[in-house]
């Protein structure tokens, strides 16, 4: 594989007084589509910059491939970068744009010629050869940038949220053929962004960064599934999150054990499985994805302990053609957020509309311990 | 063709141009034709020309030491002017880069406030035999003669620059404010060093502020005349110098005029040369683009 491995080791960063990154570690793999997510401040940009070589580290280390590269000027990283305001070079047409780095290192011109006629049609952007970069769209302009960025075979690729200037439709395409470009080229992307559902559909793992601080590292699934913190599992998605006690830790099947919390918001005690085992007493934060939320105008028939059900009324509807998003005001005040997903037209019963009596119910399996809250 | 591009396809800005066309007829073009007439005129007895049309104006330009003196005249120039723009890119980035730009901007039109030949003699009085350098040289004992450092070529380009460097930096600060520096960063983390990102992105989108400058400085620079008076020695004399004189000691109106058309002819043949490049350029690289869309 062409990649390289990148480790980073307790890198911190501040500027004056504000701490842009706090001990980063992330180890990436070689070849790895790999995401930095987080808000508009969290670090995600200083880290990647630091990669590039445009900002050095307070303390801490990064390595590629185990050589340590703090120190070397960013021309001579084996990294390259697409930069969010696409930086085109403004004098120069789109085929000297992408021809530039082989310029620089006094390529033959039949060489770049074929490299830069290869790069160009992997972005399909052969019919925009020789046009200046004010004459094309965004979304061709982020292409140039990406083939410029590929064109001296780096090991790493660095995307600083690429995508954030085009508009919606052309995101998700232009998504799509980053995923093909770095399964085609295999090296190793470093992709910073603070949308959560680019990362989460193309990245084989993602770091959740908040405050300079790395929260979680892991697939997905793992982000989505199972938050590591409340911040995690209020920025990935959407969620119900509550303040909790436990009541009860007892072993369950396989190696989980199910849990009854006592949630002061939702007026009564709930059931969640979990894999760690937590003490009676404990604080901690309790959530349940909205999609995992059922919800219906009869009471569910059950006996089964392992579910929890709760009465409320419809408080807002938003329907959003695939879905409907629900407010659901329980009876004692408390909102909850219920997605309903439409599988089939006008053939779930009576549609739920505004200020329904309805039944909100959710698995034990279905909901999760965020984080015990430490006090 | 609907009401809005029939407005547009007729130029109606034509008509409010007029203050600018009355201005330029009556300050620069009658001026202009005034010199050229004089040239071709006989001299006068005291000044003023006979109305006899005649090249002598001309004819004794061709004298090999007037020759010498303009060749001079383009050298100083020249000299000043690279030096000129020499300076003005550093300052002109680090303004563009900084942020006390107004404060910076203001530092540089300072000067303006004060009369140039007032400016000048500052220079005489820095620079002079019982000047401020040669006084603080000798004071610290490194020299016990004045070093001759008033009264030559080396002044004259001195103050030159001097004078001229705000003209200069202006236009190639204000190209260089529009610049995006992180086209710099890009050039970085493409391989290029940083002067590579220097030479190869930043000076040619800077370009046409470098042309501004040129044309700025060169001009005013080859006409110039008090400077090489006031500060020059004897082999300073430039070309505005010869004019002064031929107007008001010698009274030869006609070669004054003669060598006001060297000048007039020089800048306009630097400027248009200036002008010229930019659009050899674009054709060049037009017609490369032409070249390459036929191969493939």
């Amino acid at each position: 594989m062409k990649g390289c491995d990148i480790s980073i080791e307790g890198v911190s960063k501040s500027f004056g007084t504000f701490n842009a990154l706090e001990d980063a570690t992330i180890t990436i793999n070689k070849g790895e589509f790999f995401s930095l997510l987080g808000p508009s401040g969290c670090g995600k940009t200083t880290l990647l910059r630091i990669i590039a070589g445009f900002e050095t580290p307070d303390s801490g280390i990064v390595t590629f491939d185990g050589k340590n590269i703090i120190g070397i000027d960013p021309n001579k990283r084996q990294s390259n970068t697409v930069f969010q305001n696409y930086a085109l070079f403004p004098h120069l047409s789109v085929y000297e744009n992408v021809a530039f780095p082989l310029r620089i290192r006094k390529v033959d011109n039949k060489t770049i010629n074929k490299k830069v006629m290869e790069y160009i049609h992997l972005v399909q952007l052969d019919a925009h050869v020789y046009k200046k970069p004010n004459q094309l769209s965004g979304g061709q302009k982020q292409r140039v940038a990406i083939a410029r960025a590929l064109i001296n075979e780096p090991s790493v690729l660095l995307l600083d949220e690429p995508l954030s200037a085009l508009d919606a439709k052309l995101r998700s395409n232009l998504l799509v053929e980053l995923d093909a470009i770095h399964d085609q080229i295999g090296i190793t992307f470093i992709y910073v962004t603070h949308d959560q559902s680019e990362a989460l559909s193309v990245s084989d793992r993602i770091a959740v960064m908040n405050q300079g601080k790395v929260l979680q590292i892991g697939t997905p699934f793992e982000i989505y599934e199972s938050p590591a913190t409340e911040f995690v599992a209020k920025f990935i998605g959407e969620t119900n999150l509550f303040d909790s006690r436990v009541v009860e830790c007892v072993p369950y099947k396989n190696d989980e054990f199910m849990v009854t919390l006592d949630v002061p918001e939702l007026g009564k005690q709930i059931k969640v499985t979990d894999y760690d085992e937590t003490k009676q007493g404990q604080q901690v934060s309790f959530t349940v994805r909205p999609e995992k939320v059922r919800i219906t105008l009869e009471e569910p028939q059950s006996n089964n302990k392992e579910i929890n059900v709760f009465k409320g009324i419809v408080e807002e509807p938003v329907y959003s053609g695939f879905q409907s998003k629900l407010y659901v005001k329980l009876d004692n005040g408390t909102e909850l957020k219920v997605f309903k997903q439409h599988q089939n037209y006008l053939e779930d019963g009576p549609e739920i509309s505004w200020k329904d009596t309805v039944y909100v119910s959710w698995s034990a399996n279905d909901g999760y311990i965020v984080e015990v809250i430490n006090q | 063709m609907s009401r809005q591009k029939l407005l547009a396809s007729r130029n109606y800005g034509i008509p409010y141009s007029f203050p600018m066309g009355i201005w330029f007829s009556l300050f620069f073009l009658l001026p202009i034709g005034i010199i050229i007439t004089y040239s071709f005129m006989k001299k006068g007895l005291h000044g003023g020309v006979l109305w006899q049309p005649t090249l002598d104006a001309y004819a004794q330009m061709l004298n090999p030491s007037y020759g010498r003196l303009f060749i001079r005249t383009l050298q100083v120039t020249f000299i000043s002017t690279v030096l000129s723009i020499a300076i003005a890119l550093p300052c002109g980035y680090a303004m563009a880069r900084s942020k006390m730009q107004t404060l910076l901007l203001f530092l540089i039109i300072i000067p303006f406030w004060t009369n140039s030949l007032i400016r000048i003699n500052a220079w005489i009085a820095i620079l002079g035999n019982e000047g401020f350098i040669n006084e603080t040289l000798r004071k610290i004992g490194l020299i016990h003669e004045s070093l001759p450092l008033l009264y030559n070529q080396s002044a004259v380009i001195l103050v030159l620059v001097y004078m001229y460097l705000p003209y200069a930096i202006l236009p190639i600060f204000t190209a260089m404010d529009k610049f995006d520096f992180s086209l710099l960063e890009a050039a970085r983390d493409l391989g290029a060093t940083k002067p590579q990102s220097m030479f190869k992105v930043l000076l040619p989108n800077v370009r046409s502020g470098i042309v501004t400058a040129i044309i700025f400085t060169f001009i005013p620079i080859f006409g110039a005349y008090t400077v090489p008076l006031l500060v020059g020695g004897k082999d300073s004399y430039m070309i505005g110098n010869i004019v002064v004189d031929q107007v008001t000691k010698v009274r030869n109106w006609p070669l004054a005029s003669a060598f006001s058309m060297i000048i007039t002819v020089v800048s306009t043949a630097g400027v248009l040369w200036m002008m010229g490049t930019s659009a050899r350029e674009a054709a060049r690289s037009k017609a490369a683009l032409g070249k390459q869309d036929g191969a493939l």
